[in-house]
């Protein structure tokens, strides 16, 4: 936008019926014409009435571009180019594999995001760490906390203050492709001895240390969540013994599961749904045993070169109406009553995505000490090297 | 004369000061931070904090595989790499039409118009179950896995650095002086014995160049196994991709990367000064 003294001046009726014409041909962005009119101005005026105008997205200069972390497949490519079009800043999108490798990104520095998606249990260490912000809530007018289900949401949340707002929450299962797969596969004990027998050089571990090792750990009977040394043996001793008849580890799984080079693997809700809905033959089954329940959240890094960009994608993915296409792509469930109601009836009746409560008794959410307890990090890492 | 001498001296030292420069601070400073590094703890939320210990090399043994794998798979790839490259090399310098030489040459540097991950990824779909092993099922061999193999991490390390191999043979053996293939002829050698007698033994320094250059790469290369082998064929550029962005364990990583550095100079500082002893005496002998 330029700078120029009459910027958001009004505007003759001929040279706002011209601009009119170009934004209609596409030759001016909306933003420029919003700028040129004077709209632009009103309705950053508009936007600081509550329930009048309800979007902050015009207001102050959200420059040309910002940048977004997140995880593979997990959003409805059409969400950015709206926004896009809405706000005429640019989203990059980066994906990333796991909450380590984000965290390893933040502490080096200078990662350039201005919004980032991670998982529950990492909140905490990145508020003791003094790598996120404390979200200013009057910029997300879209965001309703009384709306959302408290079970999920509650580790945004340190000390009272908001560092995070809920994207949606999930489990942790195991993704089987039955024309395969003969074998019952129920739990994760199940899951370590198929891949050793019948799905042998067809099974797909993550490529991260939370639910490869805790789901390892589930299948011996101990906590998902335990740091215990000699529990943490066991659990080395299974995962070097099934290594060898691993296809892949790798958190990206989906490419390697629809081509049926791998006929299991560890799996997300959300990838469970869209692996489900094109291919019905690949079933989600949650471990009987236990496993993981998750929440992933919408963060802003201390260091966001681009804070309002940042806000204003926020505020706008929290709009139900945007929230709900998001969901309908990605699969996974909402912790957010107003998207609910919005959903189709297809989608909430799905078992993968809205699991009966009694199925969900077993699995653990993640526990922060997880993410920076070493003895984790280095058995992950004598697993992948071994 | 000294005079001379000085000035000489002044404009050999203002030549070689950009280099020693950008060396010193891109290189060794680096290197320097990677020391202190090694020496240090991993902090408790991950990272680095100073400390003196041995711990870190103490704790090497627990990633032998990863260094055998680079140890063992690095010269093996140059060597795969060269049983292809030479003959290439050779049409390309030798036996190839002078008019369309040029071309030819070109056509072996265009892949490196594109990222190795792009056509990486590229390899990962004509060995995955759609390409190649859907052509076989149709002759009916049947359940065939090529991909997340170590024989597809071979097959990616020999197609991303053949060039790499190619250039400097074919350089060699470009510059090849023919009349001595002649004067071999002329007294009587066979074509066999002319290649192994003269041809080769002079082209042994680009041999030794394209093998010291993708050995050295490869001792990095981390893309071809996660890609191909699907990150469990384990190379060191893996254990510290790993360490510096999943366990943040920089001071473990730091001491793997000196130790790699240090294995490498030695290793290869012997080896070429074997290989250059073979190629130079030859020389001398021929010429």
């Amino acid at each position: 936008m330029t700078k120029w003294y009459r910027e958001n001046a009004p505007i003759t009726a001929v040279k706002l019926a011209d601009e009119l014409m170009r934004l209609k041909r596409g030759s001016v962005s909306r933003r420029h014409f919003l700028g040129v009119t004077g709209l632009g101005l009103a309705a950053a005026v508009l936007a600081r009435q509550p329930g009048l105008f309800n979007s902050t997205v015009f207001a102050g200069d959200l420059g040309s571009q910002m940048s977004i972390a997140t995880w593979p497949n997990y959003h409805d490519p059409a969400t950015f180019e709206a926004f896009t079009a809405a706000t005429g800043v640019a989203v990059e999108v980066n994906v990333f594999g796991s909450n380590e490798e984000m965290l390893a990104k933040l502490q080096a520095g200078g990662t350039g995001w201005d919004l980032f998606v991670p998982t529950n249990y990492t909140i905490s260490t990145y508020v003791k760490l003094g790598l996120i912000d404390e979200l200013d809530m009057g910029q997300l007018p879209n965001f309703d906390a009384s709306t959302e289900n408290a079970r999920f949401t509650h580790e945004g949340m340190v000390d009272g203050r908001t560092y995070a707002v809920p994207k949606n929450w999930g489990t942790t299962g195991i993704a089987v492709n039955t024309s395969k797969i003969k074998a019952p596969v129920s739990s994760w004990k199940d899951f370590f001895e198929v891949a050793m027998s019948e799905a042998d050089g067809r099974t797909m571990v993550h490529d991260y240390q939370l639910t490869t090792i805790g789901n390892a750990l589930v299948s011996l009977g101990y906590s998902f969540n335990s740091i215990k040394p000699e529990e943490l043996a066991k659990a080395e001793e299974l995962l070097l013994r099934v290594k060898p008849h691993l296809y892949a580890i790798n958190s990206d799984y989906q490419p390697a599961m629809r081509a049926t080079d791998a006929w299991m693997t560890m799996c997300w809700t959300n990838d469970g749904a869209q692996l489900n809905r094109d291919m019905p033959e690949i079933e989600y089954v949650l471990g009987k045993d236990g496993g993981e329940i998750w929440t992933d959240f919408y963060a802003i890094p201390k260091s966001a070169a681009n804070k309002p960009a940042g806000y204003a994608l926020l505020n706008y993915l929290m709009a139900p109406e945007n929230a709900v296409k998001e969901h309908i792509a990605n699969g996974a469930p909402t912790t957010d009553s107003r998207v609910l109601k919005l959903l189709p009836e297809e989608v909430t009746s799905n078992k993968i995505v809205y699991p009966d409560e009694a199925s969900l008794t077993p699995l653990e959410f993640g526990a922060a000490v997880t993410l920076t307890d070493p003895g984790r990090a280095e058995l992950m890492a004598r697993f992948k090297s071994a | 004369m000294r005079a001379a001498n000085r000035k000489r001296n002044l404009v050999t030292a203002a030549l070689i000061a950009p280099a020693a420069g950008w060396l010193s601070v891109f290189l060794v400073l680096p290197f320097i931070a990677m020391l202190v590094f090694a020496f240090g703890e991993r902090a408790p939320e991950g990272g680095y904090q100073p400390a003196f210990t041995f711990a870190q090399f103490a704790n090497l043994p627990t990633r032998a595989t990863a260094f055998w794998n680079t140890l063992m798979l690095a010269p093996a790839g140059a060597f795969l790499c060269l049983l292809v490259a030479y003959p290439t090399a050779y049409y390309l310098a030798v036996k190839a039409n002078p008019r369309y030489r040029l071309i030819l040459v070109s056509l072996v540097v265009v892949p490196f118009w594109t990222s190795l991950l792009v056509r990486t990824y590229a390899w990962m779909y004509i060995l995955g179950s759609r390409g190649i092993p859907n052509l076989l099922s149709m002759i009916g061999i049947e359940d065939v896995r090529l991909l997340n193999t170590p024989g597809a991490v071979l097959l990616g390390i020999v197609y991303g650095y053949l060039p790499l191999m190619i250039m400097p043979i074919y350089v060699s053996l470009e510059k090849l002086d023919r009349r001595l293939l002649e004067a071999s002829a002329d007294l009587g050698a066979k074509p066999v014995s002319t290649f192994f007698g003269v041809t080769l033994p002079l082209s042994l320094p680009g041999v030794m160049t394209g093998v010291a250059l993708v050995t050295i790469l490869l001792l990095g290369e981390y893309l071809i196994p996660q890609l191909l082998g699907g990150g469990k064929v384990f190379f060191i550029g893996n254990a510290l991709v790993d360490l510096f962005l999943q366990s943040r364990n920089w001071p473990f990583g730091s001491a793997i990367a000196v130790t790699l550095v240090a294995v490498v100079v030695v290793v290869l500082m012997a080896a070429m000064r074997i290989a250059w002893k073979i190629a130079g005496t030859r020389q001398v002998d021929l010429v």
